[in-house]
């Protein structure tokens, strides 16, 4: 048992009394309550618990609390600034994007991710970029129109 | 509702056969019989005006309605008014992505002619006797309260212009509604519903009421965003997984592997041994796989420790009674049967061996099957629960049938339904996995040994292994067509599997919709039963899903056979049946249209290049007619590209556009994955799946470009969860067919050695 202090959504987190294998995933849900990220499958192939580690994103179900040390982390919860919704967020309620939404979470951290480095990305890239989230329900193609129009609206933005 | 559970030795296909029945009874009776309006003493018929349906009532309200203050102005079970203006409408029926927590409030908005930005939706308590039936299952949420929920929205709309006209003094008749605001235009005075809140609500509930024309609807059939989704997208706790409590423990339960093995040693004293874990025991069960099956459970302070010493638990198992099960020796047997007749012949008519034999007529055979698979919803199954001193407990479950839920539960523990308070909560999936509440009681029972509050948690490899799966089969097909290219000889013999000896398993019945049987006059519709004890049950379109299959394609083949285009040879084989014998049964007016729209949309006919072809299906159930146009490449390694699919369906009018072009779509996803690569397989009663590694769900790349469009008919709407999953893998196969003449005949089509 450990106790460490983790870097999440800006703020220093502790935590006491944790195995230090824990899978991040269980120790954001089970030790600081944000449920947001999601358990699916506990092996990295549904992309459900997907958080960012220095902006990279990586399935929090199999990276261990130990691992983390004094890396960033930013999960769904810290992604809006403030009451200011990522236009990521916005563009998956504007095209009403969810149907159960479980997977929901985990897609769009990976598509902010994508976008950070790929302000514009084309089908393909989205294509690539998401693969490793399922959507049980089958959303994609609203996924796909979501990305494209958050990357737009983020261009005019700062255009 | 039914008791379904008096029963302790009832079987999973009882219990299935009965949740079907309420599935496939009519969910509109007032269509055909306004005369039985008085269901459940909510309504009394008053009367059929020349300008609409008027009907008198009188709405109950709940006993209490937990989540509404007292100081809210509560006009029924479905509306509140709170004192700022704003307007509860409570959602009744489970929300497990079919997106009914947005649309059935829609229903009542419109009639209440309330701002839809105003209200706010609540999941209501569970209360049949007040709701009537609370279940996500069938697509029948929309056909079974379309009626209802306008009558409710109308008679509070009704009420608040009662208090609006003696306001300003004014007749009824010269005040309209609009944006949750009563309007009198000859003096340009207007009133918030919030002002006229309290004084309304005192009134008494009018007894009669006309409802809206559908050209006056403002908020029907447009695109309406889910009630959830700003919670969705900002990561708030909406699902059964994410209740947390203070000191609440953490729990995970083995069941044996192979369905009925029961528990001899486990090696509990280690296991209490390790890091976290608070306690370890056996649960005997109750012998019902839908309720408690023995195993042991292990009870930790997180749930990493829980999954962790899940890892180190070493049981043996009884398995005398357990599931010996295995897939490859049914396929061997199956081959065998199929030379011999239907044991159950379901249907005849005319003579179908004469007809194949005719001379001048062309009479084809072939074998189609399909493998069983698992709902698979992301959400992995869960329950949170807390048992009281006083023998009460309390439940917070995400579940397609929680009025089932109190039953199994009930039955568990051995207690009443009213000592059981049971919390609908969203779901992260349903497809038919949670309509049965095994989780539920499991987690109940568990909860009977811990003190405060605890979460059940399946893993992954628990869903995988536990599930209640859509039951695989084989159809044996003949048919004939005539020198004129002509239908005359059709035949589906479904080699099926049965767990109680005397049925088919739920999924596994070669269920009728009169479709082709009634458009051909040599038949012979018929099932073979296999024993299985591998738990079966209802997934997205019940046997619909697998019998389109194997139908459609053949349909295909015999259009092949009289050397006919396929979309003209469906057309005039749906034209062949007979008149429509009521509204909520399959009408082939309907089913073509709907043909003919996709196969206008899809460019059927047009001229494409070598390895490219288009395929169409159609199939009706649960009350929709759905088509599909696939378009799709094949090269020389049997690599398949799914272009784009073109769906057209028949549902009535749209309730929330969004909501249904989604479930298409989404649709149209699920039935790709199924088709090309799902399997589960068991040998020695054990499945051989673990996690997603080895259950290929369709991933974003591989996903078509999907358009779907609607009749938008008047009739009665209807649900739109479960048609549209049949349709595609016939629509691909005939596709397939079309662009590399290789055809399909096994689900998934992986192991015909096909790749996408």
């Amino acid at each position: 048992m450990a106790n460490y202090t983790l870097n999440i959504n800006g703020q220093s987190l502790e935590v006491t009394d944790v195995d230090p294998d824990t899978p991040l995933l269980w120790v954001l849900r089970d030790e600081l309550s944000m449920v947001g990220t999601k358990f699916g499958c506990g092996v990295a192939q549904c992309g459900a618990c997907t958080v960012h580690v220095d902006g990279n994103p990586v399935r929090s179900c199999s990276y261990p609390v130990s691992a983390i040390a004094e890396s960033a982390v930013t999960t769904i919860e810290g992604l809006a600034q403030g009451s200011q919704l990522h236009a990521l967020q916005q563009a998956w309620i504007d095209h009403d994007v969810p149907q159960c939404g479980y997977c929901q979470a985990g897609q769009i951290m990976s598509a902010a991710a994508l976008l950070r480095n790929n302000p514009s990305p084309s089908d393909q890239d989205i294509d690539e970029a998401m693969a490793g989230n399922l959507c049980r329900c089958g959303t994609y193609q609203r996924i796909r129109l979501a990305i494209h129009d958050a990357a737009e609206k983020s261009a005019r933005r700062t255009g | 509702m039914t008791q379904i559970h008096s029963d302790k030795h009832e079987s999973l296909t009882d219990y299935f056969d009965s949740l079907m029945q309420e599935f496939d009874a009519n969910p509109s009776p007032e269509l055909q019989h306004p005369i039985s309006l008085s269901r459940r003493g909510f309504m009394k018929l008053a009367g059929i005006t020349g300008g609409g349906l008027v009907l008198g009532f009188s709405i109950d309200t709940p006993k209490a309605l937990a989540n509404v203050s007292a100081e809210h102005a509560q006009f029924n079970a479905y509306v509140q008014v709170k004192p700022d203006g704003s307007i509860i409408i409570q959602a009744k029926n489970p929300e497990i992505g079919q997106g009914v927590k947005t649309a059935l409030p829609m229903i009542v908005a419109e009639e209440l002619d309330a701002a839809w930005e105003e209200v706010e939706v609540v999941q209501s308590p569970i209360d049949e006797s007040i709701y009537g039936r609370q279940v996500a299952g069938g697509s029948r949420s929309i056909p079974a309260n379309w009626v209802i929920l306008r009558e409710a929205g109308a008679t509070v709309r009704a009420m608040l212009v009662s208090a609006a006209a003696a306001r300003f003094n004014v007749p009824v008749a010269e005040l309209r509604t609009e944006s949750s605001r009563v309007i009198h235009g000859a003096s340009g005075r207007s009133i918030h519903y919030g002002e006229l809140a309290e004084e309304a609500a005192k009134l008494d509930t009018p007894s009669s009421v006309e409802l809206k024309a559908r050209s006056q609807y403002r908020l029907l059939g447009k695109r309406i965003t889910g009630v959830d989704n700003l919670d969705l997208v900002t990561g708030k706790p909406l699902f059964g997984i994410d209740q947390q409590f203070d000191n609440m423990s953490y729990a995970v339960y083995q069941k044996c592997p192979a369905v009925g093995g029961k528990v001899i040693s486990a090696n509990l004293d280690h296991i209490k041994s390790l890091k976290g874990v608070k306690d370890a025991f056996i649960l005997e069960g109750n012998g019902r796989t839908d309720e408690l099956m023995p195993g042991v459970a292990i009870v930790a302070d997180s749930t990493w420790a829980a999954i962790k010493a899940k890892r180190a638990l070493k049981i043996e198992w009884d398995e005398s009674d357990a599931s010996k099960d295995s897939w490859s020796a049914f396929t061997q047997q199956a081959k065998q049967i199929a030379e011999q007749a239907p044991e159950r012949p379901l249907s005849r008519s005319g003579n179908l061996d004469a007809a194949m034999s005719t001379e001048g007529n062309k009479s084809i055979e072939a074998f189609y099957s399909h493998d069983f698979v698992l709902h698979a919803p992301l959400e992995p199954q869960n329950t949170t629960a807390l048992s009281k001193a006083d023998g009460s407990i309390e439940i917070w479950a995400p579940t397609q049938t929680p009025g089932r839920a109190l039953n199994g539960v009930a039955n568990t523990l051995g207690i009443t339904q009213d000592q059981i308070t049971l919390h609908q909560i969203r779901a992260g999936g349903g497809f038919g996995r949670r309509l049965t509440n095994d989780p539920v009681c499991e987690a109940a029972a568990i909860a009977r040994r811990v003190d405060g509050p605890v979460k059940l948690q399946w893993t992954r490899e628990d869903d995988t292994q536990h599930d209640f799966n859509r039951v695989g089969g084989f159809h044996v097909m003949k048919g004939a067509v005539n020198k004129d290219g002509k239908m005359v000889a059709y035949s589906d013999h479904l080699i099926s599997f049965t767990e109680n000896g005397r049925s088919p398993v739920s999924g596994g019945n070669l269920r009728m919709t009169g479709y082709p049987e009634d458009a051909c006059s040599n038949v012979l519709m018929g099932e073979t039963l296999l024993p299985l004890k591998i738990t079966c049950g209802a997934f997205r379109a019940p046997a619909s899903n697998t019998i389109a299959w194997a139908q459609q394609s053949f349909i295909a083949e015999l259009a092949h056979a009289a050397e006919r285009d396929q979309c003209e040879f469906l057309l005039e084989t749906l034209a062949a049946l007979p008149e429509p014998r009521g509204e909520m049964l399959m009408n082939k007016y309907r089913a073509i249209e709907t043909v003919k729209l996709a196969a206008e949309k899809a460019g059927w006919g047009r001229e494409l290049p070598n390895g490219r072809g288009l395929g169409i299906a159609f199939y009706y159930s649960h009350f929709g007619h759905v088509a599909q146009v696939a378009e799709v490449s094949v090269d020389a390694n049997r690599k398949v590209t799914i272009h784009n699919v073109t769906v057209s369906a028949d549902v009535g009018p749209i309730i929330n556009r969004s909501t249904s072009e989604n479930l298409l779509e989404g649709a149209v996803v699920d039935g790709i994955s199924t088709m090309m690569g799902l399997t589960v397989d068991f040998e020695n009663g054990r499945i051989q799946q673990e996690n997603f590694h080895q259950y290929p769900i369709l991933r974003m790349p591989k996903t078509p470009k999907i358009a779907v469009h609607f009749i938008e008919s008047n009739y009665h709407p209807t649900g739109l969860g479960e048609p549209g999953l049949p349709p595609l893998a016939p629509a691909v196969g005939n596709a397939i067919f079309a662009a590399s003449g290789i055809r399909p005949r096994t689900m998934p089509l992986s192991k015909e050695g096909f790749t996408i």
